[in-house]
């Protein structure tokens, strides 16, 4: 075909294909502005086309940030409600631990103190005063020995009188300062009473001061969440994806946690729902030990909400405390049970691993007649799998945790994949509206280099028609100058 | 959102609900005990050995002699579906095993005549009985077929879907003389099998018996 058009002009191939060029590059040259138009305006529709796209998808963009901003300060502001909430309670539980003993504290401090004054006045130093006649005394005994023996007498009497009584003083004065003294020691045990009281209670004090401030940065970050601030949207965003990434790891953990789990039971439970059925292309065996798994799991999430560690359901979380403790012990009851009977199954497992491996060894032995090897300490991996499959059902129960922090923070991260796939389709459509605009200019540039020699003819020509004008023009303004000065 | 989880839930009550295919296997193995083929009965036991050890529960398995006329439940040797209980299914392979070692013990002399096709017409009834997904015919023989005067069995097979495959197919001395008629011996048995619709295989190293059976 292509061949036949081809010689229509001529048998010379290169000779045809010259005349279609020519004839091609003619017609083009007479549709010069139709297609510079054609492909000038497909160019623009494009580009239009695509920077609708991209505004809508900005605008789509910007619908899906506020609405992200609004849930990541919803999470973020219930959970700093939650936040405050628990410091009061702890503030609540310290006040009514501590200082609901304030009074009788107050009380023994109160006494301590009374005590203490009483003995600080017992304690007083009084010197005793000499008795009122001493100094009568005193002169008569100062009075010269020189007359009368009697007088003598009576005077060293006196003397002797007076002596005794000034011992008799300084005795009692020495008595009272030992009791004094004793009453200080006393006062000694009461000061550091007192001071024990005081410091428990400048611990309370403490205590309660480091709540108050904990409560005052939670209401801060409340205030702002309230206030809406960039700031604090962007540090939530940041911690939600934080806790994705975490809870994710730990998700992963607890699926391989999982798989051991089902390990254990999934051979033992062919021994009692038979492992030759199976439903879709799994065995009956394996999805009654995943079941089991599943309804372990199932309980843990329960138990959480229970314990209200989780908030995954309101429900349980909104149920009346006697409720709420029956729901408790029922779901760990079902716990214990399922760990009982996945310790079992997995003792269970061991026994049967046992005699599959003894029939193997015995059809592999009985060839060359050897004896069957009897392992020793087999006790040993049997005791470890029987306490896994006791321990693995609780440690599945706390994926609950991981599981309310991935599911919460899931929301955030899908709108920011979601925004990161917009913001990136947007910017291609921008980009292909761009390339689009300036690819029409380059089909112009080279639909008339493909025109080219018309082009060059056309340009020759009016540029001799131009030339040709001009000198008509000139001759004429000759004319008309030489009308004027005649 | 709801109507994509009712889709979803109906294709698994759907899927859960269909026919199931039948994940057990069935296999059915002949053993040659014509003429001197007797003395590779060392081999066969290392093959029984493998399939006790492979087949689970559910699965089923028979062992019959291939004799002067093979078409005939007299033949088969033991044959067992294993019960579901893993426990279970051990305590049958043993008592399996004792079968065999007792026939093998049992067995001195070959019979005079070889019919392999009343073998593979017995074999295939048992399999289809069986309903098993995967179906074997394993023929532990040279393959050269030796009918007894009377014995019809130049008549078209159905084996369709069934695995036959001929286990250490020793060479003949004929053969060592002409290799060609061992090959044109496979070469009759895979176009017999085909035919029929069945698949063919031959294992002459027992060392690749691994590969015998799928694992599940």
């Amino acid at each position: 075909m292509f061949t036949e058009i081809l010689s229509v002009w001529s048998d010379i191939p290169s000779l045809s294909a010259a005349i279609w060029l020519a004839i091609l590059v003619f017609v083009a040259y007479l549709a010069r502005n139709p297609a510079h138009a054609l492909i000038r305006s497909t160019g623009r529709a494009i580009y239009v086309a695509c920077r609708l796209f991209a505004t809508s998808l900005r605008k789509l963009e910007q619908n899906l940030q506020r609405r992200n901003r609004e849930v990541v300060l919803a999470m973020g502001q219930e959970a700093c409600q939650r936040a405050i909430e628990r410091e009061f309670h702890r503030v609540n539980t310290m006040v009514t631990r501590d200082l609901s003993s304030y009074p009788s504290l107050h009380r023994q401090i109160s006494d301590a103190i009374d005590k203490i004054e009483d003995d600080y006045q017992a304690a007083t130093d009084a010197p005793p005063l000499p008795p009122a006649w001493l100094q009568a005394v005193d002169a008569v005994a100062a009075i010269p020995r020189t007359g009368d023996a009697t007088v003598c007498d009576i005077l060293d009497n006196i003397e002797v009188t007076l002596e005794k009584a000034h011992q008799e003083t300084q005795k009692s004065y020495r008595q009272s300062t030992l009791e004094r003294h004793k009453l200080l020691g006393g006062m000694q045990s009461q000061w550091r009473n007192l001071g024990q009281s005081l410091s428990q209670v400048k611990d309370k004090i403490d205590g309660l001061d480091a709540r108050s401030a904990e409560i005052d940065q939670q209401m801060k970050t409340y205030e702002s969440i309230r206030n809406v601030e960039d700031s604090i949207s962007r540090t939530l965003a940041s911690s939600s994806l934080t806790q994705f990434f975490i809870s994710t790891l730990v998700l992963v953990i607890a699926v391989f946690g999982g798989l051991i789990n089902f390990q254990l039971i999934a051979m033992p439970m062919s021994e009692m729902v038979g492992g030759a059925s199976y439903i879709g292309p799994m065995r009956t065996s394996d999805i009654a030990a995943l079941v089991i798994i599943m309804v372990e799991i199932a309980m843990g999430l329960f138990l959480m909400e229970s314990l209200r560690i989780t908030h995954l359901f309101p429900v349980i979380g909104s149920m009346d405390d006697k409720m709420r403790k029956r729901m408790l012990v029922i779901t760990f009851s079902i716990l214990a049970i399922l760990a009982t009977v996945e310790a079992s199954l997995a003792y269970m497992r061991d026994l049967l691993a046992l005699d599959r491996e003894a029939l193997t060894q015995s059809l592999a032995l009985s060839l060359e007649g050897a004896g069957i090897v009897k392992a020793e300490f087999r006790w040993i991996p049997s005791l470890g799998q029987m306490i896994m499959g006791f321990i693995l059902p609780f440690a599945l129960a706390f994926v609950a945790i991981p599981l309310e922090s991935f599911i919460h923070s899931l929301r955030t991260v899908l709108g920011m994949i979601a925004m990161a796939i917009l913001h990136s389709i947007g910017f291609v459509a921008r980009l292909t509206g761009g390339v689009a605009r300036q690819c029409s200019s380059i089909m112009i540039s080279l639909y008339d280099l493909f025109i080219m020699l018309p082009l060059g003819i056309e340009s020759l020509l009016s540029h001799a028609h131009t030339k040709k004008q001009a000198k008509a023009t000139r001759s004429e303004m000759k004319d008309v100058l030489a009308e004027d000065q005649s | 959102m709801k109507k994509m989880i009712l889709a979803t839930l109906l294709i698994i009550v759907i899927s859960a609900c269909s026919a199931p295919q039948s994940k057990n296997q069935a296999v059915f193995l002949l053993l040659d005990t014509s003429g001197t083929y007797t003395e590779e009965m060392s081999k066969a036991m290392k093959i029984i050995n493998y399939l006790l050890a492979t087949l689970d529960s559910g699965d089923s398995i028979a062992i019959a002699r291939i004799d002067s006329g093979s078409f005939s439940e007299k033949d088969i040797i033991a044959h067992t579906t294993f019960d579901s209980r893993p426990s279970t299914t051990n305590d049958q392979k043993r008592a399996f095993k004792a079968k065999i070692d007792a026939f093998v013990s049992a067995t001195k002399h070959g019979s005079r005549h070889t019919d392999i096709t009343g073998g593979v017409l017995q074999a295939s009834e048992f399999l289809t009985e069986t309903g098993a997904g995967q179906r074997y015919i394993l023929i532990f023989s040279d393959l050269e077929e030796d009918l007894k005067k009377g014995h019809i069995r130049d008549f078209p097979l159905s084996l369709p879907g069934i695995h036959v495959v001929a286990l250490n197919v020793t060479k003949l001395r004929s053969d060592n003389i002409d290799p060609r008629d061992y090959l044109k011996r496979l070469d009759q048995w895979q176009d017999r099998v085909k035919t029929a619709g069945g698949d063919w295989a031959v294992i002459n190293d027992l060392e690749r018996i691994d590969k015998l059976i799928a694992r599940r």
